[in-house]
Parts: structure tokens; C-alpha cells; sequence
């Protein structure tokens, strides 16, 4: 046994570890990291020192608040714009003219438009109706600013995820509506059950990102004085003007905004685990 | 037809206040175009490196200029770059000093678009494969010779989409700029409206000014698409 291996060469030990050398790319990530750091800190030192028991108990309820208003915005406005989107996705693709040329038209005028300049237009807008829309019974809702930002976020966002839904359900092979076909399923069975099974898949991450999005934006409400938690916010800086009620807001909305992120990421990671290889 | 009167050029009319806000939004969004691509270049550069320190630091300024609310970032540029300065030129002087509205809309702008254009950059880096990088090193090219010449061309067309598309964002965040009294499109809109009690009519003609800025845009930026990509063979 032993002669087998005498005459070969001795394996060869792996190269040492090469050294991690000082190059410009290093110290300049050390010293932005520090740079960071001491951001950080300096974030901290500023909270702290400039904790005003009074304003914090005074606005951070508020705030609170706020964020409730926030959270209620968003997802009324994402989950009834989804339930929307379908439809207009699905009239998108049509193959009547005029019915793929209106939802293109609904399409393209909210996403070529600020979200800013659509809640003017509807709130203000509809302020120039009073008498019409007391006379139709509809006042009681365009008079409240919350109900109009809500009404304008459905229909904004209902034009972004009809453009995600499209895509996706368009990204589906083609092949499958013809085995579909071919196996004697009828168009709107092979709909439900194969094609939208998998384009909600492809839609996913397209889709957090926009949940995303519309956090972000929703923060908008606050200027057509929608106290949400942007709202609350400028209120409170209005009053004081502590600057440090911005940080506090600024640190809840990344929480929420990373939070989201991840757990977006997570949920992607487990429902597509039967595509992986 | 009283409406369109309205429309007049002149001193009667808001046509040409409404030309003045519009030429502000595009100077506004062509102003914040470079830095926002530069820094979001040198993000996605320092996300590239295989530094872990830089790329720790690089993901740091995405993760907070890409979650906070554009509305949030101007108000701190805005409010705080105000106190800063009073601040730093209260060592000085007594004199008050004002930030400048438009600089102000366009570091919190840029820093976001910067934010999103380092992502698009960074994944456009990964469609390069590294092989390119070592046949270039092996054709005895400098690392810049390398970036400048086989690198940036196919970065640009990599990237033209998803900026093309931040572009198009960038246009329509611009309106956030009116809330801190600076007059673009939408904030002499709001003066039109406040003088003449027609929201309606007024915010669709904003509105459709926007919508045919984002048109030119992106017939544009469909030229420039096809121009970057014209070495490309064609799929059907």
C-alpha cells in the first residue's frame, strides 16, 4: 500500500493568505465608514441633549398618531388599487380597441403625472362641486381632505400595479395557453388557475417595491392637511422648531421602509422556493 | 371660453406664469441630472470594489436616501442646511442668510436620484462579465484605459433603461420643490388658482404639462436607447 503513493509528488500546500494591503479603496471605505459613524453619533448626541420632555410628550403621541394615519393610507390604497389594477391590466390586453385605448389613456396620465399635482387637483377640484356634490349625496366624502388623498393614492397606485400586472401576466410563455387550450380548459379557467398563479410570482417583487413606494409618498397627505405622520411632523416642527422631531421622523420611516424590505424579501424567499435549483 | 381666456399671455392671463414655473421644473431637473448621476456612479463604484469598508459605506447611503420619503429629505435639506448655515455664519456675523430654495430642491433631489441610479449602476456592473476586465489587463491596459474604454460604453447601455426610468421619476418629484416656496410649475399653478377660484381647470393644465414633458422625455430617451444600443443585434 505504501509504495502506491511513494512515487508521487507531494501535494502542494495552499498560498498563504494574501495580506489585505492599505490601497486607496481602503482607506478611503475606513475613513467614509467613520465619517458614518460619527454622523451617528453626532445623530445621537443631538437627540439626546435636545430631548425636551415637554415637546416629546406633547408631539410623539401625535406622531403616533400619525403613523396610524400613514399605515391606514397605505394599505387601503395599495390592497383596493390591487383589486383594481386586475381589471384595468386585464383591459390593457384587450383586444377592443377602444376599451385597451381608455385603460392605456388611465394609465399613462397618472403615471406621467406627480402624485402631488393629482391630490390638488382632486381636492381642490372637488371643492369647486360643493353644490353638485351635495345635490348627488357624495359631499359628505370629498369634504373630509382624508377621504380625497385616499381616493387619489387608489387610483394612482391602481394605474401603477395594472402596468405590474401586465407585464407579468404578458411574461407568461405563451406555450402555456396553448397546452392549456389543447387540454380542452376553457380561456378564463386557464386564467385563474395557470396563467395568474404564476405572473402574481413574477409580480412580486415589482409589487413590494411599489408598497414601498407608496409609503414614501404618502407622505404627501401632509400638505393638503392630512395629519399623517409627515403631518404630525411639520406640525410639531411649526410649533417648536426643534429640528430634532424631522430625526425622529426620519428614523421611524426607515424602520418601517427596511422592515418592510426585509420581510418582503423573506416572504419572496419562501414563496418561490419550489422555482430554485 | 371665459377659461381659455384665462390661458392669455400677458398680464391678464397665467399663461406665461405657467411657462415660467414649467422652464424652473426642467431647469431644475437638468440642474440635479449630473451630480445625482456622478455621485450614484461613485456609489455604485464603491458598491463594486470588493472593499468590504467602502461597500459597507456605500450601502449605508442608499439604504437612507432610498427609505426616506423625498418629502422628508427636502424639508431636512431645507430647515436644517438653514440652521446650519445660520449657524456656522453666526460665528461670524449677525446677518441673517437664506438657503437657497432651488440648491436646496436640487441636493435633496440629487440625493435621492443618486440613491436609485447607484442600484441601477451596480447591477449594470454585474452584467459585465469579469473576463472582460482580465482580457483588458492582459492587453496591458491601465485599470482607468480599462473603465474608460471597455467598461463605460457597456455600462451606458446596461443602464439607460432604469435611468431612463428615474428620469421620468425625477421629473414629476420636482412638483415637491413648490412646498418650499419655490415657483415651479405646480406653486404658480397654486397662485393661479388661489386668484381665479379654478382648480379644476388649472390643475389638468398642470397636469397635462407634466404629461407632455414626460412625453418628450421619453420619446427622447428612446433615441438615445436606440442610438447606444445600435450595435446590438436585434431580437424579434
Amino acid at each position: 500500500m505504501s509504495d502506491t503513493t511513494a512515487g508521487m509528488i507531494e501535494a502542494r500546500k495552499p498560498p498563504p493568505q494574501a495580506r489585505r494591503r492599505w490601497g486607496v479603496a481602503r482607506i478611503a471605505g475606513v475613513a467614509l465608514c467613520v465619517l458614518w459613524a460619527l454622523l451617528g453619533v453626532a445623530l445621537v448626541v443631538s437627540l439626546l441633549t435636545g430631548y425636551d420632555a415637554d415637546v416629546f410628550s406633547r408631539y410623539m403621541p401625535r406622531m403616533l398618531e400619525g403613523l396610524w394615519v400613514t399605515a391606514k393610507l397605505v394599505v387601503l390604497s395599495v390592497t383596493v388599487g390591487g383589486l383594481l389594477a386586475l381589471p384595468v391590466a386585464l383591459a390593457r390586453m384587450s383586444h377592443n380597441f377602444l376599451v385597451s385605448k381608455l385603460a392605456f389613456a388611465y394609465v399613462y396620465a397618472f403615471r406621467g403625472t406627480p402624485l402631488l399635482g393629482q391630490v390638488f387637483l382632486l381636492y381642490y377640484g372637488a371643492g369647486q362641486f360643493v353644490d353638485q356634490l351635495q345635490a348627488a349625496g357624495l359631499w359628505w366624502f370629498f369634504r373630509d381632505a382624508y377621504n380625497c388623498v385616499l381616493l387619489t393614492f387608489i387610483l394612482n397606485t391602481a394605474a401603477y400595479q395594472a402596468e405590474i400586472f401586465k407585464t407579468a401576466i404578458e411574461s407568461i410563455p405563451r406555450g402555456q395557453w396553448e397546452a392549456a387550450s389543447s387540454l380542452g380548459l376553457h380561456k378564463s379557467h386557464t386564467f385563474r388557475k395557470i396563467i395568474l398563479p404564476q405572473a402574481l410570482i413574477t409580480a412580486l417583487r415589482p409589487l413590494g417595491n411599489e408598497f414601498i413606494l407608496m409609503v414614501k409618498s404618502s407622505a404627501v397627505a401632509s400638505i393638503v392637511t392630512v395629519f399623517d405622520l409627515m403631518g404630525a411632523t411639520k406640525l410639531a416642527f411649526s410649533r417648536t422648531y426643534d429640528f430634532n422631531v424631522y430625526m425622529w421622523a426620519a428614523i421611524i420611516y426607515l424602520m418601517i421602509v427596511e422592515t418592510l424590505r426585509r420581510v418582503w424579501a423573506v416572504l419572496e424567499r419562501r414563496l418561490t422556493r419550489h422555482l430554485e435549483r | 371660453m371665459e377659461l381659455f381666456q384665462m390661458l392669455a399671455w400677458g398680464p391678464d392671463g397665467w399663461a406665461d406664469e405657467l411657462a415660467e414655473g414649467t422652464w424652473l421644473t426642467v431647469r431644475l431637473a437638468l440642474a440635479t441630472l449630473p451630480f445625482g448621476l456622478a455621485i450614484g456612479l461613485l456609489v455604485a463604484l464603491a458598491k463594486n470594489s470588493g472593499e468590504k469598508s467602502l461597500e459597507t459605506a456605500a450601502n449605508i447611503y442608499t439604504t437612507i436616501f432610498r427609505g426616506l420619503p423625498e418629502l422628508l429629505t427636502l424639508f431636512i435639506v431645507y430647515y436644517g442646511g438653514q440652521m446650519a448655515l445660520q449657524k456656522v455664519v453666526g460665528l461670524f456675523t449677525d446677518t441673517y442668510v437664506e438657503v437657497n430654495g432651488f440648491v436646496a430642491g436640487m441636493v435633496a433631489l440629487g440625493l435621492v436620484f443618486s440613491a436609485f441610479a447607484s442600484e441601477v449602476f451596480a447591477s449594470a456592473f454585474k452584467g459585465i462579465p469579469a473576463g472582460q476586465g482580465e482580457a483588458a489587463k492582459a492587453l496591458g491596459m491601465t485599470r482607468w484605459q480599462a473603465f474608460r474604454l471597455v467598461t463605460l460604453p457597456q455600462l451606458v447601455r446596461l443602464s439607460i433603461g432604469g435611468l431612463s426610468n428615474l428620469w421620468l421619476v425625477l421629473l414629476k418629484e420636482t412638483s415637491l420643490v413648490s412646498v418650499i416656496a419655490l415657483n415651479d410649475l405646480l406653486r404658480n399653478t397654486n397662485v393661479a388658482v388661489g386668484s381665479t377660484k379654478q382648480p379644476l381647470f388649472f390643475y389638468s393644465v398642470a397636469l397635462l404639462i407634466y404629461l407632455v414633458l414626460s412625453l418628450i422625455s421619453s420619446k427622447g430617451l428612446g433615441a438615445i436607447e436606440a442610438y447606444v444600443k445600435r450595435g446590438e443585434e436585434r431580437r424579434a
